[in-house]
């Protein structure tokens, strides 16, 4: 029997910067994964994925990731989402250190 | 060294403003993502978890300061300050900007560097010997039949679609340095009845198939080599496995079709080729060969070394390491380890690389290696300047006297960067140097090669550590399945797997219970870790990882 759908977030790499990004509900970007939308419903994530493949300008390889809900909102289920929310863990480099807070500049999104 | 032609020149002009505007393209809307990812993985540039990571070509290891100075400029202007030197002799960036990429490739230009051919189905950077040039133990430089290689293979019209990567090695001595055997094809200058020619292995490779390489000619002469390598990649190119991924290496094609069928299709294929090459090869071989002329070496007494030597223990400790015989006995071989406990192995921050830059321009002939064990070489370096050379690299941090120790490591960047990776690598390397470090008992335990990689594509060369440790995915858990036994020399040998693997928690008291079990069995402190393991077999180091099995059983 297939796994029931899972509580998922759309994520991409950024264009530009190859930088982790997030689908947020009011249709932009994130770097952060606090602000992603978080799909309950498989069809509706499956139209909300499309929609992120279809702006090759601002997203490269967007798929379904799945999480988890806590109060701090979505949380990553595999070890493998947590490096992409976080970073490498050889140096503070990456969103543990930098990530720039809420959406992305529109010039960013639009380039 | 070897310098560009206007010919080299202009091609990689050409490259890069060929791509500069493919880039261009891919913003501004008129090229997909699919359009443009054969385009970019041709010059280098991969798109891994967290950025895009651009991986640049040096041809057989060998870099002068300027080089490496431009490396370190590039590290700090498009980077985060610093650099990963890799097992393919490659350095990697792992967080440049889509739009500074064309820059990026125009200041390599600048300093005859470039990424093209280090990724996609195409016949790679080709690799040699670190000591290439300068060992003792060397019949002849190969780094000028490299270099042909590398010219023969640039932009090939025949080989830019094959069916998968082609990697080829050259080394020029008995003692390989080069892992000759675990290459897709492989050179090796040899001497036959006082005649230099070439004994050729073919059908090595890691990865999820890893194969230790097989003779294809045990003795070549000097002026068949490349249309004989053509002959052989173009049978594979007709021959090797399109269908399916996984074996599409021309490991398979020998592996499904038996040595024997490939070498006498080489053998024909050769033969039809062969009137085409006029003898240009040669004549270009023997310009190449005029370009790695030996440095004009120094005469300086060397007297003062023992005593210095006598009064400063990290110095003697560093020279018993870090130090390889030279060809001239006035000279010595550094390797800089880029192993400092706790880092990550193979990383050079620009002020390192500048540093070492200086040394090697000071007291090096301007000569630097990047070796596959992710350390930098000073190839010649005259014995009176090591007091120096050694107090310079000191106070950089990278006089860690621990060249071959238990805490040399090659990792693969892992999950901590790779986006095939389904376990980390780097913070096992790191951890396992620090705990053995604690134990101050590295030295005792004398030379052990860990390998370590994220995935079974096998980057991290684990199959061939005398301990390899392979990061998968277990239920969405880290779990480290050990080898023991590999070998990556002339005597190359695939590592035995030793049974269920180990939680991220569990693997570095794994890793120090095989060793224990060493110090335990060894016959004295002569016999090495691999040579312990080669007498008694695999059940002792079982009986130490597994003591609740093996008891119950
Ligand atoms: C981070 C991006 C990387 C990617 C996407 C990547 C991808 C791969 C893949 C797919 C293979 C398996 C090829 C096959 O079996 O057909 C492979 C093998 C290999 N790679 Fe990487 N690799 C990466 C980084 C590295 C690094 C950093 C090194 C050097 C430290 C390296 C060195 C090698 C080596 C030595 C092999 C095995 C030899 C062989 O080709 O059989 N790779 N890599
Ligand atoms: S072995 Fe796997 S994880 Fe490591 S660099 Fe290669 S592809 Fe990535």
């Amino acid at each position: 029997m297939p796994k029931p759908f899972q509580p998922s977030v759309v994520t991409a790499n950024h264009l530009l910067d190859g930088d982790v990004i997030y689908q947020t509900a009011a249709d932009e970007w994130s770097r952060n994964l606090s602000d992603a939308e978080v799909l309950t419903d498989e069809a509706d994530a499956q139209i909300r994925l499309l929609h992120a493949q279809s702006q090759p300008a601002v997203t490269v390889g967007a798929y379904l990731a799945e999480v988890a809900l806590s109060v701090e909102g979505p949380e990553p289920t595999h070890f493998r989402e947590e490096f992409r929310k976080t970073g490498p863990s050889n140096y503070a480099h990456g969103k543990q250190v930098g990530a720039a807070p809420g959406p992305l500049e529109a010039s960013e999104e639009t380039i | 060294m070897y310098t560009y032609s206007d010919f080299d020149a202009e091609f990689v002009r050409n490259r890069n403003a060929q791509f500069r505007a493919q880039v261009n393209r891919r913003i501004d809307g008129s090229l997909t993502e699919d359009e443009f990812k054969p385009l970019r993985l041709m010059n280098g540039l991969y798109l891994q978890l967290h950025a895009y990571m651009l991986r640049v070509a040096i041809p057989y290891g060998t870099l002068s300061s300027r080089q490496m100075r431009q490396l370190a400029m590039i590290a700090e202007k498009w980077d985060k300050g610093y650099g990963h030197f890799t097992t393919r002799q490659n350095i990697q960036f792992n967080w440049p900007k889509l739009q500074d990429v064309p820059d990026i490739l125009d200041a390599l230009a600048e300093v005859e560097m470039h990424a093209i051919q280090t990724s996609g189905n195409t016949i790679r950077n080709v690799t040699a010997d670190h000591f290439a040039g300068a060992a003792s133990d060397e019949i002849a430089d190969p780094r000028p039949v490299a270099e042909l290689l590398r010219q023969w293979s640039t932009d090939h019209p025949e080989f830019q679609f094959l069916p998968r990567k082609f990697k080829i090695a050259v080394s020029g001595s008995e003692n390989d340095r080069a892992v000759l055997r675990a290459h897709d094809l492989a050179v090796q200058i040899v001497e036959k009845d006082g005649q230099q020619g070439y004994r050729i292995f073919v059908g090595g490779g890691l990865g999820r198939t890893p194969m230790i390489g097989k003779v294809l000619r045990d003795f070549l002469s000097p002026e068949d080599l490349l249309p004989y390598v053509e002959a052989t990649v173009s049978v594979w190119n007709l021959l090797g496995r399109r269908d399916n991924k996984y074996k599409s290496r021309i490991k398979i094609t020998v592996h499904e079709n038996g040595i024997d069928t490939v070498r006498d299709k080489v053998e024909a294929r050769f033969a039809e080729i062969k009137p085409a090459f006029t003898g240009v090869d040669q004549e270009m071989l023997e310009g190449i060969k005029a370009q790695f002329a030996l440095p004009a070496f120094r005469n300086a007494s060397i007297e003062a070394l023992e005593a210095y030597r006598a009064a400063n223990p990290a110095f003697r400790a560093w020279t018993d390491t870090n130090l390889t015989d030279h060809q001239n006995d006035n000279y010595a071989i550094v390797s800089i380890s880029l192993k400092s406990h706790g880092k990550t192995p193979g990383d050079a921050s620009a002020d390192q690389m500048r540093v070492m830059a200086d040394l090697a321009e000071r007291f090096g002939h301007d000569e630097l290696r990047i070796s596959h064990e992710q350390n930098v070489i000073l190839p010649h370096v005259h014995k009176a300047d090591l007091p120096e050379v050694y107090n310079t690299l000191r106070d950089a941090g990278l006089a860690t006297a621990n060249i071959g120790l238990i805490s040399d490591i090659i990792a693969c960047p892992g999950m901590d960067y790779c986006a095939l990776a389904t376990a980390r690598s780097i913070p096992i390397a790191q951890q396992i140097a620090t705990r053995f470090d604690e134990l101050k008992l590295e030295h005792e335990i004398g030379a052990l090669k860990i390998k370590i990689s994220g995935c079974i594509n096998a980057c991290g060369h684990h199959h061939v550590g005398h301990i390899g440790i392979l990061g998968l995915d277990r239920a969405g858990v880290e779990n480290y399945q050990i080898t023991l036994g590999g070998d990556a020399t002339q005597v190359a040998a695939l590592g035995q797997r030793t049974g269920p693997g180990f939680s991220a928690d569990e693997i570095i008291p794994a890793i120090e219970r095989i060793v224990y079990a060493y110090l335990d069995l060894r016959t004295d402190a002569d016999e090495t870790f691999l040579q312990a393991f080669n007498r008694v077999g695999m059940s002792p180091f079982k009986a130490a990882l597994y003591p609740a099995q093996s008891k119950a059983a």
